[in-house]
């Protein structure tokens, strides 16, 4: 990117005197006793490269924002668009190339209650639905503002461009999903979340909102003395050089840390740096333990393991049945069958599987053959390419082989539901990362909608709050210090492969913290990730610093680590069964349980709190639907 | 290597991976794996295994594994290809893995493709043709005929094959960029006309239709077919059509009067060129009758 050489600094020591002025860099050296003084234009060249190793090349450049925004998939998109049209000087930073972020998987719809289709749908029942199947865990707050909003935010990103499908009146088309009352989900086939990133990306491109892709921030600084976040530092991972970025406010749009499960319908890019970088700035962390296994993932074949068949699939009819051909979930949800709450059918299919039911591959089956090929080649087109390409199977001819996979990540961090700020002043989250609407378990196509209005609202709370501050400050030491462990996997011994161990943590996740857990198991995990913990210390990166994916690995590992610590630590703290988390030591919901568990850093060691879910004020507790 | 010391072929498959060498990673070298297969694996699999147990400096681009990003472009035995969507099984000997070549490499299999972002912010953007606020209505088949555009992931294998690109880079934007605009153009809301920027900044007349990039379009987006020819289309209607060309030479007017003389005229106009077309057959088709 040309924004990178704005303002560069490629000498090896940074503790070097510099002032920046404008797009020319101003060193001051003393070498020696002598000063020298150096105007520099372009200090990428490789000839301004002093003799040390690359690899240990200690140089940073600086960017300096007033809104910093991580991650730049929906969230973070929507919250830069609003930050920009705020006035607000904004800089978009993402680990992965733009338009590639994890939104762009999302493909059943987004939820928004519209009432194109069923006329009586209002947010009021939106609302409810979503308090009721998130388990009476989630924020009331942030609850009503986004039924609310959420309306408005589909209208608004129909008119920044994207294609909904259309009813025969030409209104939005809306289809069923589990565990919704009504037909909600405004949809484009079963790419919407495609649509949704690149109508977005169309919008950042069009404001000229700058963008670096392909960075990966590895810490978030806060001011040592007010304690605001204040900037954060990374790796330009094109390049292999350090950036660090001064602001007055930072967003985590970062998404969720799926990859530390071994099967997982998730990117390769959510290893929960967010929910790690935002504790380690000592932010507070809420409902960890609260993991989403999508009931239907890919099995078959191996190589595809983990992914997501949408539930559009059974939104537009498909059937689950076990391998004798039983239609299983009358058992288990008679009244909504197919189209129960995703922990429902979940568990449903695993205890079917379990209790050896399922397919030779431990799958069970999906059928949507019999709404005809027309039809399924139309609603569900990536589907049916997906199939036919990965497995050989033919959808509209034959069954699917689906068993449940890791989606969504309904903990994180712990934010303020009017403006989405963490406990840490300045520091904000919206998406996946943040925590507080989708309870103990998200209902398909509420994370769509999440985005938009808490990343529109976050965008707008940060801007605001970045007017008028002076630029909170970053300690020399604590920036020393982060770069010490960024280059730490160049030092020299050790020598575990970093992409052996990412394998290793996500089977451990997978075979001790799964969708049915219990103490046992989480104490043997939680051993495991303590044993990892040494080996990380021993992973090294190979060669140079250009692209380096097994240095990013390395540094990645410690991320997902913590995140799997977070998750183990409260799934041991919640002693009962409620949403996507199922104890089998711990069967049965327990109300003294309707807590929300807080995880934040005392003294260097992960400590957890419980607080009380707020009691919905009685105007909204009227609305809630009681079966 | 030691763990894929089976002597059965068809129990591993060799990769050779094209390497970025030397101090810059300039120059390059094949590297061949051994790699076990296993049932229904993809290329970006066998690279996983490699950087997990052969050889942990290998970089590869890779994101969603499941076809839907387009971050793992690759040349494949030199065709364009997502490396999560091609099945090794489907290939018969050895797999030859190379990167993009329309795009700066950066290390291995890795290509700098930033300059998109660049062509991505020079197409007028998408312009709602009703004033905002109300409640659009339209019907399926509208957006249908955009649809097709909107499959586009964005890996840019349809820019890495096309010559054009790989020769005039500077003056034709490239499939990928054409498919943008023809998404825009075809929105049944959006009330811009792109063809005056398809024909100069866009650069559309270099295109020459040999279609290669709708061959490797792993969206299967029939690229050349349903976009760039229809936007050529365009850009001869409103640009090359001397009939057009003509009309849009009548100076418009805001005064009522004035403006209905140039009606008058325009219908004049009209009807001194259509005339012959309709009459001249008419005779002849009246002379071939009465003999």
């Amino acid at each position: 990117m040309d924004c990178l050489r704005e303002s560069v600094c490629a000498f090896k020591d940074p503790r070097k005197q510099m002032n920046i002025t404008g797009e020319r860099i101003k060193v001051i050296m003393a070498t020696n006793g002598v000063g020298v003084a150096w105007w520099v234009r372009d200090l990428w060249s490789s000839d301004s490269r002093m003799d040390e190793p690359e690899t240990l090349d200690r140089a940073y450049s600086q960017k300096t924002c007033e809104v910093l925004i991580i991650g730049a998939g929906g969230a973070g998109l929507r919250a830069a668009i609003e930050s920009k049209d705020k006035g607000a000087d904004t800089l978009i930073v993402c680990k992965t190339l733009l338009g590639k972020a994890h939104t762009v998987m999302a493909e059943g719809g987004i939820a928004a209650a519209l009432g194109d289709v069923d006329a009586q749908d209002n947010w009021q029942v939106h609302f409810s639905d979503t308090i009721v199947e998130g388990q009476y865990l989630s924020n009331w707050r942030m609850a009503e503002i986004f039924a609310k909003e959420a309306i408005d935010r589909v209208y608004e990103l129909e008119q920044y461009g994207a294609l909904f499908d259309r009813t025969k009146e030409g209104k939005i088309s809306q289809r069923p999903f589990g565990a919704h009352t009504y037909r909600r989900l405004c949809h484009i086939g079963d790419r919407t979340g495609l649509e949704l990133i690149r109508t977005l990306q169309d919008q950042v491109i069009k404001r000229s909102i700058p963008f670096m892709d392909e960075v990966a921030v590895t810490k978030v600084f806060t001011d040592p003395k007010t304690r605001r976040a204040s900037g954060a530092i990374g790796i330009d991972i094109k390049s292999g050089r350090l950036i660090l970025f001064r602001a007055r406010a930072v967003v985590m749009a970062t998404g969720g840390c799926g990859r530390v499960y071994q099967v997982t319908s998730n990117s390769y890019e959510s290893t929960g740096d967010g929910i790690a970088m935002a504790y380690r700035a000592g932010a507070e962390l809420m409902d960890m333990e609260m993991i989403q296994f999508h009931p239907t993932g890919m099995i078959y074949p191996a190589g595809v393991r983990g992914i997501l068949v949408t539930e559009a699939v059974r939104g537009e009819g498909g059937i689950l049945t076990n391998a004798q051909g039983e239609r299983f979930m009358s058992k288990y949800d008679p009244k909504r069958m197919e189209l129960s709450a995703r922990d429902v059918v979940a568990r449903a299919i695993y205890s079917e599987i379990v209790a050896g039911r399922g397919t030779k591959n431990g799958a069970v089956y999906l059928d949507v053959s019999h709404r005809g090929a027309a039809y399924i080649k139309n609603k569900l087109p990536s589907m049916y390419d997906q199939f036919l390409e990965f497995a050989g199977i033919d959808i509209t001819k034959e069954k699917m082989e689906v068993a449940p996979t890791v989606h969504y990540q309904m903990g994180g961090i712990r934010v303020n539901p009017e403006t989405g700020e963490s406990s840490i002043k300045g520091l904000y989250a919206a998406g996946e990362v943040a925590c507080g609407l989708h309870g103990g378990n998200r209902l398909g196509g509420n994370s769509l909608s999440d985005i938009l209005v808490f990343g529109r609202r976050t965008g707008a709370a940060a801007a605001d709050a970045a007017v008028g501050i002076d630029l909170p400050a970053i300690s020399e030491p604590d920036i020393e210090k982060e770069i010490d462990r960024i280059l730490s996997p160049f030092s020299p011994g050790g020598g575990t492969n970093p992409f052996l161990l990412k394998e290793e943590i996500a089977k451990n996740m997978w075979k001790h913290v799964g969708i049915v857990r219990n103490e046992k198991d989480l104490e043997a995990g939680l051993e495991e990730v303590e044993r990892m913990r040494g080996v990380a210390a021993t992973v090294r990166a190979k060669g140079r610093r250009t692209y380096n994916q097994s240095w990013l690995d390395a540094l990645q590992v410690w991320d997902m680590l913590l995140g799997c610590e977070a998750i183990i630590r409260s799934a041991l703290e919640r002693k009962e069964s409620r949403g996507a988390h199922a104890r089998s030591d711990h069967p049965g919901k327990d109300e003294k349980w309707l807590v929300n568990i807080i995880t934040v850093e005392k003294g260097g060691e992960m400590t957890h709190e419980l607080k009380p879910v707020e009691k919905l004020p009685a105007e909204l507790e009227a609305l809630i639907k009681k079966d | 290597m030691s763990q894929v010391a089976t002597p059965k072929a068809s129990r591993t498959v060799t990769l050779k991976v094209l390497r970025g060498i030397g101090s810059d990673l300039t120059e390059t070298r094949y590297d061949s794996f051994e790699v076990p297969r296993e049932e229904g694996m993809v290329v970006l699999n066998a690279i996983h295994y490699i950087q997990a147990n052969l050889d942990p400096s290998l970089s590869a681009r890779w994101n969603c594994k499941a076809a839907k990003c387009g971050s793992c472009s690759a040349e494949i035995n030199g065709k364009p290809r997502l490396m999560c969507k091609t099945r090794v099984d489907s290939i018969e000997g050895e797999i030859t893995v190379e990167p993009m070549k329309a795009f700066p490499r950066l290390r291995d299999l890795v290509t700098d493709v930033t300059e998109n972002w660049k062509v991505a912010a020079m197409i007028p953007a998408f312009t709602p043709r009703v004033a905002p606020g109300q409640e659009w209505r339209f019907y399926q088949r509208d957006v249908d005929r955009s649809r097709e555009f909107r499959r586009c992931i964005e890996c840019f294998l349809c820019q890495d094959v096309c010559h054009v690109v790989r020769e005039h880079k500077a003056d034709y934007i490239g499939p990928r960029w054409v498919v943008k605009a023809a998404s825009l153009d075809m929105h049944p809301m959006d009330g811009l006309n792109r063809s005056q920027f398809m024909k100069n900044e866009g650069g559309l007349g270099y295109c020459d239709i040999t279609k290669c990039c709708q061959e490797v379009c792993p969206e299967h987006i029939v690229i050349t077919d349903d976009a760039i020819i229809p936007e050529k289309e365009r850009v001869v209607d409103r640009h090359y059509d001397p009939l057009v060309w003509l009309y849009r030479k009548i100076p418009k007017s805001h005064n009522q009067v004035e403006a209905d003389a140039k009606k008058a005229l325009k219908v004049v106009f009209w009807g001194t060129l259509l005339a012959p077309l309709i009459l001249v057959p008419l005779y002849y088709l009246a002379v071939s009758v009465l003999g």
